[in-house]
């Protein structure tokens, strides 16, 4: 792999940029793999990168049914954090938070992560409460995490309206300094280049088609070019999570809802943090190019389409007029939506499956992208060993039946 | 040289009136009817902005929403700032205040230009992806200066002072544009009698025949568009909305339209006017009447200002009457151009050539402009433009289009304006809106809007149709299809006739090749963001193969144009990079909007106050009185407690708890939901929902009960009381009312609907006041007719009688554990029976107290608030209630098996204990974790966390609720809580019920 | 924004009326004792989640408070049709598979 550093910018440019390498070939499938990933996003493409990186598994294969890193990777708000309630989500998000400090440098590729702090407001007595019970369980895990009050807030973020004019007023915020905001397109080219050059085969416009088994076990993937065979079979298909399922022939504890997003145009940077509201439900960061990042709500209906309704739009707009009155001028650019697999507890699933040798890796819902190198790392060490790592153990599907929820978002007062 | 590029005459301005503006400080001359473009260039006003990554001296290029450079700063203060407006969609209007948006010290001598010219080379696409990455710490640092370049225009640092709102639509027809093809669908729609709603983004309707050559029936175009316009006004069911985007294209024929209501009278909204409002259509049948963008051809330097799109530069000769220029040299590879070197040298102007990319263009308008003697080089193309600041020549040579090589080395022309036209692309936004992918049509070289299941026709130039006459014919036909499938009847008419021409072809040429390839001068394809040519194949080179690929990674289409002017083009040229054609290569997704829509628009007036609707109690009025500081609780406003002056929340609180403890004190309890139930099934249906039994529960009683989903975690609790055999009333929650209702609506209608049973939300019909002390049966006594006794009128029951003289119900229940009475009347009473009670109450000093006391008494007896006290993960066991569980009730109640799941039977689950500090004078905080052993490293084994905690007068300590892994058989054990001070608080687990453990105050 | 046809009102209205409730027709079990942790597990939690066709359940809560349900396409958001509690859908995906859709009779607005 050709190292990208400012130096070997000046070094290309003296050619015209005209000999720059390919950052991944488009490689013919081997008849069978040890591994193979179903889903090209960054969560399948972090997973082929530590299996070939740490495990020494380079004999893998990435099957994308669009282009890389083209679903959920490509749509979201580009929140990292791992500040999260129960043990079980914030030791995930943690080892998560730990591999982004580095990821940059782990797989020569910049990926702007950037910790500019996220701040999760509090409006009611009760959010105070939650938040507080957050940031105590974060402490005494090694998480950082502070409780600011109301004065703290405005003074930490300005243009935010912290008066007792609003209709929900501010009374507090946890913060998270660690926590940030990453380049998204650049995590899925980031981690796809890296495992290519490891050797793992990324194998785009390739469309997973059914499953073939042989005893209860997986032996590979039927897919509209023919099969490939596979000693092992990780699914991270997010959205399609539950299509992939019903192919291998089980039905899963998720739903898929569009979840919408929107940028404002670029203007002068303003917001120099990440900004999330449960209650007026919000999140709002500004991009390095100037566009206002902000999260919509999730809409209550099944939906592949990547869209949703307009109101869900309003009331975001709402919400983030309500928190930056000097906003209102702003103008929305674009507006689109993700399809996220949601779990009844929040949280995700990974896990082993009714089909031996076959795993699923899903269920993140409308917080998956934070978690991309920690979903990776242990979902790769989950396949090479066959046996789930400790951090992914407690999200296994057996949850759902035994009643072992980690229920996020009953407690947790954030928005993900 | 005021005006010294207007024309003498012409144009749609008003010359007798002239309006003063300012630009970047300078103050310049316009005319009313000038959009701010048009009179910067009648003003010579060449360089407008500096391109993002390059610094580029930039100038404006397009005359409408394709615009990617004149993107400006509008604002005569701070409040009214608006940022990016398009100097070609902003009409002028006296003292307009506009300013660039980047350069330093200013746009004509920008320092990051040099910079942009040394540095340049070293910004390919994505090199930011490629560097900044070591030493590892310093991101945040490169981070800093990276952002200070980022975005355009500023938000203002002050609150807006306009209102905006939103207006609900049903119509028939919808049409989308009021060009030839749009005012053609209206007239046949509306003559049909159909309802109908016409919104075009410009300052007047008309589209591409406001700056026409064309004639209709022989007269100007616009004649036809000034007596279609009336026809519409005229017409009772027709709404005409010019300055009004149709900007969103949503599921099942919702549209959302942006109109600006103001912004050509000034940057703020004269008074009592709404700035911008939104239109919510649900129309029946929408007719799309988008038009089409033209395209510029790609070459060397074309972007330095001078650059302009051949149709803009007929647009601001004769509709503003202005020359962008003396001197135009014009590039094209289609017959429709030609029209801007005709009425270029019909103002008088020198046309210098004009290069045709074509073999032998022999079409009707190539015919014209050789009769009028101009020069056309055929088989030839502008291939660079000179100039740095402004267009100083043009390079004109002959090219290959098919081999992609410039044949001859050509002649620089001398000129100050380069018009170029690559062709039109179809505006298929609205119509690509829901998913439906374009189509390439290789016979107009544009894209077209594929099938959709939407109710909508498609016309005109969105749909590759583009003479006059057939535009016009398509429109109507359009307008009668679509009234037609809403149900109207189809109406004839006669349509104006356009003059025929011959037309031929356009040449495929979206990039012009240069002689020195990529290494050549920049051949920019999206302005707005720096996107080159090069760039494009630099991108399909390092292995991005998708179009969505390639946007994402050059950040072609990201502007605030959204790729209106170069998507297209550059779609074209990663598509020949790769080797494969357009129709493969495809579109990246449209998106709403069409254009950017004030975020304040789409709140509407949802801001503020009414950002959501707040509930207040009848007697809310008495609280402001009283001097109530109020908690949000759900959408209520809830006293949380009633400050005397110069006490603090603590002194209140102690005084209120004392008030109840010793006499009498007074709580607003309106705000618990109350469900009417009714029906011979009531009481079975009671027993399916509650933990607990119903079926023994008499006329005259209440029973507190718990709710459970079917996972068996507590989700409501609440006191439900029996009014008659068939006839019950429950309480909820304050918050949860709402979601109680549904849910027992949704079991009702889907499991159990042979239940004969109704419910009814009577939550604002009742005002509740809780009297609540020792003293509490002698100040009722004094107001009521009902017999207090407390044999007569024992514990968890209610009575019937009169309250201040108006009817109540008195449930007899407490929740503080003192001896209380809960007071309903009819909301409409309320604050005459307050009153009243207020009077009685002086002699027992009467004390109004609010949610905080309410919280402090009741965690002194042990009794959970659910949502504090659980949080969705806690089965009635964990909270110790199991009392409350009726395990052998023949129905198998909703919860019930879920609480008997494996990990819901665990012994060391967290359960609810009280939390009594070993130091009296800590508070453990609410939510602090709990631990057993203080001294484990991080991460510690949490067992547990604080729900409620409160300094108890009464206790004379403070004490806590909390939860704690197999808390219930581990009392008298200590737990201990690490504080983010370092110091640890160390609390001994005790029973829940801190105060009258026998319950003996409230049974007296 | 959908559009939706209430069964009980007879009339479409915006989906700001309603709410929707999740895959219709999933039954609870008749003797939930009998239920082991799995069969309970599966009754609460696991959906078919298709991409096509999908009967799922309404609530008209801002107007007639009744639920219904609803045969809509997640794809294209198409709704097919719309039926009262207790009736069969005349859509499904085996049917929209072998059918025509014009044979079919739905009162959903098809757009």
């Amino acid at each position: 792999m050709e190292r990208y550093s400012g130096f070997g910018l000046f070094k290309h440019s003296l050619s015209h940029h005209e000999n720059w390498q390919r950052m991944w070939r488009t490689p013919t499938p081997k008849k069978v793999y040890d591994v193979v990933i179903v889903g090209g996003g960054g969560h399948g493409l972090a997973t082929a990168y530590y299996l070939a990186k740490v495990h020494g598994i380079t004999n893998v294969a990435v099957v994308e049914k669009g282009w890389l890193g083209g679903g959920n990777t490509a749509r979201n708000t580009t929140i990292v954090r791992s500040n999260y309630l129960w043990d079980e989500s914030a030791k995930l998000y943690e080892h998560a938070m730990k591999l982004w400090e580095g990821l940059s440098q782990d797989i020569n590729y910049n990926v702007m992560f950037s910790q500019r702090g996220v701040y999760n407001l509090c409006h009611t007595l009760q959010d105070i409460r939650d938040s507080e019970r957050r940031v105590s369980a974060n402490r005494l895990n090694g998480v950082d995490g502070e409780l600011l009050n109301t004065d703290q807030v405005a003074a930490e973020i300005p243009y935010l309206d912290c008066s007792k004019n609003t209709r929900y007023p501010i009374l507090g915020a946890t913060v998270q300094r660690r926590g940030g905001v990453a380049r998204h397109d650049a995590v899925a080219w980031g981690f796809a280049r890296a495992a290519d050059a490891l050797g793992v085969d990324l194998i785009q416009q390739t469309e997973v088609t059914g499953f073939r088994k042989e005893n209860g076990a997986v032996i590979g993937v039927e897919t509209n070019k023919g099969f490939i065979g596979a000693k092992r079979v990780g699914v991270v298909t997010a959205g399609n999570s539950g299509h992939m399922a019903r192919l291998a022939g089980f039905r899963l504890p998720l739903e898929s809802h569009p979840l919408q997003a929107l940028v404002s145009e670029p203007i002068k940077p303003i917001i120099d943090s990440v900004i999330m509201s449960n209650a007026v439900h919000g999140y709002i960061s500004q991009s390095d190019k100037g566009d206002l990042v902000i999260g919509a709500g999730i809409d209550s209906w099944v939906g592949y389409g990547q869209r949703g309704s307009y109101p869900v739009i309003e009331h975001t707009l709402q919400a983030i007029v309500e928190m930056f009155p000097i906003l209102s001028r702003v103008r929305m650019n674009r507006q689109w939506g993700g399809i996220v697999d949601t779990c009844p507890d929040a949280c995700p699933i990974i896990s082993k499956t009714p089909v031996k040798n076959l795993f699923f890796n899903c269920g993140w819902g409308t917080g998956g992208f934070k978690a991309t190198p920690g979903s990776g790392n242990v979902f790769a060490a989950s396949l090479a060993k066959g046996e789930m790592h400790p951090l992914a153990a407690p999200f296994s599907i057996d949850r759902f039946y035994n009643g072992a929820l980690i229920d996020e978002h009953g407690a947790a007062a954030v928005a993900h | 040289m005021s005006q010294s590029y207007r024309l003498a005459s012409g144009g749609r301005v008003n010359r007798g009136k002239v309006l003063n503006f300012s630009f970047n400080g300078k103050t310049y001359q316009g005319y009313e009817g000038d959009s701010l473009a048009a009179a910067l260039l009648a003003n010579g006003v060449d360089v407008v902005g500096r391109s993002f990554k390059y610094s580029r001296p930039r100038g404006i290029i397009a005359a409408g929403t394709e615009e990617p450079n004149a993107i400006l700063q509008i604002g005569s203060s701070e409040a009214t700032q608006i940022p990016n407006v398009r100097a070609t969609q902003q009409p002028l209007y006296a003292g307009l205040v506009a300013t660039s948006t980047n350069g330093w010290p200013n746009v004509n001598n920008d320092v990051m230009g040099i910079l942009g010219k040394v540095g340049g080379s070293m910004m390919p696409p994505g090199f930011y992806y490629k560097t900044f990455m070591y030493p590892k710490s310093f991101w945040m640092t490169y981070e800093k200066y990276i952002r200070k370049a980022a975005g355009l225009g500023r938000a203002p640092l002050q609150n807006d002072p306009d209102s905006y709102d939103y207006m609900n639509h049903h119509c028939d027809v919808l049409i989308v544009g009021a060009g030839p093809a749009g005012l053609a669908a209206a007239l046949a729609a509306g003559r049909s009698g159909a309802r109908v709603i016409i919104a075009d983004e410009q300052e007047e309707f008309g589209g591409s025949l406001l700056d026409s050559r064309e004639t209709l029936d022989g007269k100007p175009a616009t004649d036809w568009v000034a007596a279609t316009v009336a026809e519409l006004q005229g017409m009772a069911e027709v709404l005409v909305l010019p300055r009004a985007t149709v900007n969103g294209y949503h599921d099942h024929n919702f549209l959302t339209i942006h109109e600006r209501l103001t912004d050509h009278l000034g940057d703020r909204a004269p008074i009592g006017q709404v700035r911008h409002r939104v239109h919510r259509v649900r129309a029946k049948q929408v007719v799309l009447a988008a038009g089409a963008h033209e395209r510029p051809l790609v070459y060397g330097n074309n972007d330095v200002p001078g650059n302009m799109l051949a149709g803009a530069v007929s647009t601001y000769v004769r509709r503003y009457g202005v020359a962008p220029g003396r001197k135009l040299v014009l590039s094209t590879n289609n017959d429709h151009a030609y029209r801007v070197a005709l009425d270029w040298h019909d103002a008088g102007l020198q046309v210098v050539a004009i290069a045709d990319a074509r073999h032998n263009p022999r079409g009707s308008l190539v015919e014209e402009a050789r009769a009028k003697g101009i020069r056309i080089l055929t088989s030839s193309a502008v291939v660079e433009a000179a100039g740095s600041k402004h267009v100083t020549g043009a390079r004109v040579a002959a090219i290959d289009a098919q081999a992609f090589t410039v044949t001859s080395p050509g002649e620089t022309l001398a000129c100050d304006l380069i018009a170029t036209s690559g062709g039109y692309s179809p505006i298929v936004h609205l119509a690509s809106h829901l998913g439906g992918r374009p189509v390439w049509r290789e016979d107009i070289l544009g894209f077209v809007p594929g099938d959709a299941p939407q109710k909508r026709v498609c016309v005109g130039g969105m749909n590759g149709v583009y003479p006059l006459g057939d535009v016009l014919a398509d429109g109507f036909e359009g307008g009668v299809r679509a009234a037609t499938e809403a149900g109207f009847k189809a109406v004839v008419g006669t349509l104006p006739k356009a003059v025929q021409r011959t037309e031929e072809p356009t040449l495929a040429l979206f990039q012009v090749p240069h002689d020195k390839g990529t290494r050549g001068p920049k051949q920019f394809v999206d302005q707005q963001n720096d996107v080159t040519a090069a760039g494009i194949e630099l991108a399909t080179r390092e292995g991005f193969e998708s179009v969505e690929h390639v946007k994402r990674y050059t950040a072609l289409g990201f502007g605030t144009d959204q790729g209106k002017l170069g998507n297209i083009n550059g779609l074209a040229i990663a598509a020949r990079s790769l080797g494969i054609s357009i129709a493969q290569m495809g579109t990246t997704m449209f998106r709403p909007n069409y254009t950017p829509v004030t975020f304040g628009a789409v709140a509407g007036r949802h801001c503020g106050h009414l950002f959501e609707p707040v509930r207040f109690t009848a007697l809310h009025s008495w609280h402001v009185k009283n001097g109530a500081e109020f908690e949000d609780v759900g959408q209520w406003k809830r006293p949380w407690y009633f400050p005397k002056p110069g006490e603090d929340i603590h002194a209140a609180v102690e005084r209120e708890c004392k008030a109840v403890r010793d006499s009498v004190g007074l709580l607003d309890a309106s705000t618990l939901g109350k469900i009417d139930i009714q029906g011979p099934d009531a009481r079975e249906f009671l027993n399916r929902i509650y933990t607990n039994a119903w079926t023994k529960l008499d006329v005259g009683k209440a029973r507190y009960g718990l709710m459970c989903k079917e996972d068996g975690m507590v989700f409501d609790d609440g006191v439900t009381a029996c009014v008659g055999d068939n006839h019950f009333i429950m309480t909820t929650t304050t918050g949860g009312a709402a979601r109680v209702l549904g849910w027992m609506e949704l079991y009702l209608q889907t499991e159990w609907p042979e239940l004969k049973v109704y419910f009814t939300s009577v939550t604002d019909h009742w005002a509740t006041m809780t009297l609540s002390g020792p003293n509490s049966r002698k100040l009722l006594a004094e107001i009521s007719d009902i017999d207090l006794d407390k044999d007569a009128f024992p514990f968890m029951t209610w009575k019937e009688g009169t309250v201040g003289g108006v009817p109540a119900r008195v449930f007899r229940i407490s929740f503080t554990g003192e001896l209380s009475y809960e007071v309903n009347v009819q909301a409409n009473y309320a604050m005459g029976v307050l009153e009243k009670i207020v009077a009685a109450g002086k002699q027992y000093n009467l004390t109004p107290y609010g949610t905080e006391t309410m919280h402090v008494l009741r965690a002194e007896k042990g009794f959970i608030i659910v949502g504090q006290d659980t949080d969705g993960s806690m089965n009635a066991d964990d909270l110790n209630m199991s009392w409350c569980v009726g395990r052998n009730k023949p129905y198998s109640w909703i919860g019930l098996r879920g609480m008997n799941r494996e990990d819901c039977l665990r012994e060391d689950r967290k359960q609810l204990v009280g939390l009594k500090p070993i130091n009296p004078k800590q508070w453990l905080p609410e939510g602090a974790q709990l631990v057993f052993d203080p001294k484990q490293p991080i991460p510690m084994d949490m067992v547990g966390h604080v729900t409620s905690s409160y300094a108890s007068n009464s206790l004379g300590y403070s004490f806590a609720m909390g939860v704690v892994k197999g808390g219930l058989k581990r009392m008298g054990e200590r737990v201990y809580s690490p504080q983010a001070d370092g110091s640890v608080i160390e609390a001994e687990i005790v029973s829940s019920v801190f105060f009258d453990p026998k319950g003996e105050r409230q049974n007296v | 924004m959908l559009h939706i046809f209430c069964p009980h009102c007879g009339e479409l209205r915006s989906e700001e009326e309603f709410h929707a409730s999740g895959q219709a027709h999933i039954a609870r079990p008749l003797d939930p004792a009998a239920c082991s942790d799995e069969e309970w597990g599966t009754y609460m939690f696991f959906r078919d989640n298709p991409r096509g066709i999908h009967h799922e359940l309404w609530d008209h809560v801002a107007g007639c408070r009744q639920y219904f349900n609803v045969t809509r396409d997640t794809v294209t958001y198409e709704i097919l049709e719309t039926y009262k509690i207790g009736e069969k859908p005349q859509i499904t995906a085996a049917s929209k598979a072998s059918a025509a859709p014009s044979t079919v009779k739905g009162l959903g607005e098809k757009v």
